[in-house]
């Protein structure tokens, strides 16, 4: 990528170009067609954050698609990050589902390859994986730069219609904390040669392995090649540290945080200063560009943690046109 | 080989109980091997059926057989196809490919299926057996320096490994399955050449697995003219 121009209309893309310390929040969208949820989630999340992702089928539990979700939250004024996973469509959906989100105004898209559907609530589903999150990253920044599709053929409507290829933020996740430890930097310049614009990162509860991870990255000069994010996510209680601590792969935790939750009084709010704390420590990372702001579950969290963070208000798009 | 296992009794018992006379029919080959329908194998489930058929109060008459493959033509020997033909319905031990063979052979024959085929796979250690090919139609061992990542990430990741990969272990199930990323990693590691882990595998030609649709393979120096 070169960080000298943007190469979207993507809102994101101008506030990360402009140097500004960004956020990201995340929205999960219903199980259900209830369209008001959306609606409620975006309201508490605009103006305190840059974009918002919204989850594909998070878990591998069938929920409200993140394209028709992200249309609800752009009616609402906040800009969506589309997730596509490779788990549950074949490049000729996804590129259908590209073609239409951008025709529909979407501008970012997120790469997964996305969580085993054994983990969700259709275990007996087959999977797709027809391509991988690095050959996605890859396909739209084709679509994007090449104006081809992934078989070559351009994206016209006939040999006579005009080009209008997807022009989108592409965006890629990295886990600084999954092994093999020393091939996670390999991986995020993978992504990076692949395509990849922006980078979010797996949520940080080991800022040690974090600091290293990003000294690697340095070192190689990524973080010049990339915008990186780095994830955030309040712990709500010493009991879902532990319980992520224990079940899910590829989080690393340092000791003194569940410590910390467990002799906490009130461990939410404990949850939250760690958060803060660890805001302030990103914020004078070189080579961080923002953070991404996850409240599973808490969207209406997120405007007080931004304010105490310091980090309102928010640029908005005219400044940056400017 | 291909890997199988025999089917909970129960439900083998259920398929075959109202025919009078049954053919467990066992294969000499892979199902031998991972012992789930060899001659062995037969022995055993002839017995099971002939007890179970007793304290069932069913007219069951179960004879035995076990073939060198039921894959081929050239093992239907004339013993054999009477055998078959004088009963009212066959038990197949063998894989799912054995059981359509003998149908095609036989086309008035019922036949039932006595195993779940499973996989292409090696055996591991004594009882454990593993896969390790999807039968893509397009090996890419070569670029893996022996590892498949089709058969072998639950995700198919021909760029991984994924974030779930901890310890060694993929996160589908972490006791279990070892992740094949982390496995393709040490092996480039060992072999001096991790950088070249950096190249960016394109989307691989699926049409030459079984998503082209059934695939067949044809060598006419091998075929008869009159064939
Ligand atoms: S690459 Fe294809 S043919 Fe080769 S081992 Fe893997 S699945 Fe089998
Ligand atoms: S953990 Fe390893 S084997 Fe499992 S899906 Fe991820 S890359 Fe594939």
């Amino acid at each position: 990528m070169d960080k000298n121009k943007t190469s979207s209309d993507s809102h994101l893309e101008q506030v990360l170009y402009s140097g500004e310390f960004t956020l990201t929040g995340e929205l999960g969208p219903p199980k259900s067609a209830d369209k008001n949820d959306i609606i409620e989630k975006a309201k508490s999340l605009k103006g305190y954050v840059d974009a918002s992702n919204i989850t594909d089928n998070q878990t591998a539990i069938a929920r409200m698609s993140s394209i028709a979700s992200g249309v609800i939250s752009l009616e609402q004024g906040l800009e969506p990050v589309i997730q596509i996973t490779t788990r549950d469509r074949n490049r000729l959906a996804i590129q259908s589902d590209v073609l239409g989100a951008a025709a529909l105004g979407i501008k970012n898209i997120l790469c997964l390859s996305g969580d085993h559907q054994s983990f969700g609530n259709h275990p007996t589903a087959k999977n797709v994986f027809d391509i991988d999150s690095i050959q996605l990253i890859n396909m739209l920044y084709k679509m994007r730069e090449e104006q081809q599709f992934e078989c070559g053929d351009m994206i016209r409507n006939g040999k006579k219609g005009p080009v209008v290829e997807p022009k989108i933020f592409i965006g890629a996740a990295a886990n600084p904390f999954a092994e093999p430890l020393d091939f996670r930097v390999m991986r995020l310049e993978k992504k990076i040669r692949a395509g990849a614009d922006f980078i979010q990162t797996q949520v940080i509860y080991d800022m040690d392995r974090f600091k290293q991870w990003m000294e690697e990255v340095k070192q190689k000069d990524l973080h010049k090649k990339v915008y990186i994010l780095a994830g955030i996510t309040p712990l709500k209680s010493a009991r879902m540290a532990k319980y992520m601590k224990d079940n899910v792969s590829g989080i690393s935790f340092t000791g003194d945080i569940i410590e910390r939750m467990e002799k906490a009084e009130d461990q939410k709010a404990e949850g939250i200063q760690i958060a803060l704390e660890q805001i302030e420590e990103i914020k004078s990372m070189e080579g961080v560009h923002g953070v991404h702001l996850m409240a599973i579950g808490g969207e209406k969290s997120v405007p007080d943690i931004v304010e105490k963070a310091g980090l309102m208000p928010r640029p908005s798009v005219k400044e940056m046109k400017t | 080989m291909i890997v199988a296992e025999q089917k909970p009794f129960e439900q083998i018992f259920n398929s075959v109980k109202n025919y009078e006379n049954i053919m467990v029919l066992g294969c000499g080959t892979c199902v031998t091997v991972c012992m789930a329908g060899g001659e062995h194998e037969v022995g055993v489930l002839t017995k099971q059926l002939i007890l179970a058929a007793k304290q069932n109060n069913v007219n069951l008459n179960v004879e035995e057989l076990t073939i060198t493959r039921q894959c081929d033509k050239e093992f239907f020997d004339e013993n054999t196809t009477n055998k078959i033909k004088e009963a009212d319905a066959v038990l197949s031990l063998g894989c799912g490919v054995g059981v359509q063979y003998i149908v095609e052979l036989f086309p008035d024959m019922i036949v039932k299926p006595g195993v779940n085929t499973k996989f292409l796979g090696a055996n591991i250690s004594q009882g454990l057996w593993s896969e390790r090919c999807g039968g893509c139609g397009e090996c890419v061992l070569d670029e893996y320096e022996g590892i498949c990542p089709v058969a072998r990430c639950a995700k198919s990741l021909m760029n991984g490994p994924c974030g779930g990969s901890s310890n060694g272990m993929c996160e589908v199930d972490p006791e279990n399955i070892e992740c094949a990323g982390q496995l393709i990693y040490d092996r480039f590691k060992r072999l001096n050449k991790l950088e070249t882990l950096l190249e960016f595998k394109p989307a691989k030609n699926w049409s030459l697995s079984r998503d082209g649709g059934p695939r067949r393979v044809a060598r006419e120096e091998m075929m008869f003219d009159d064939e």
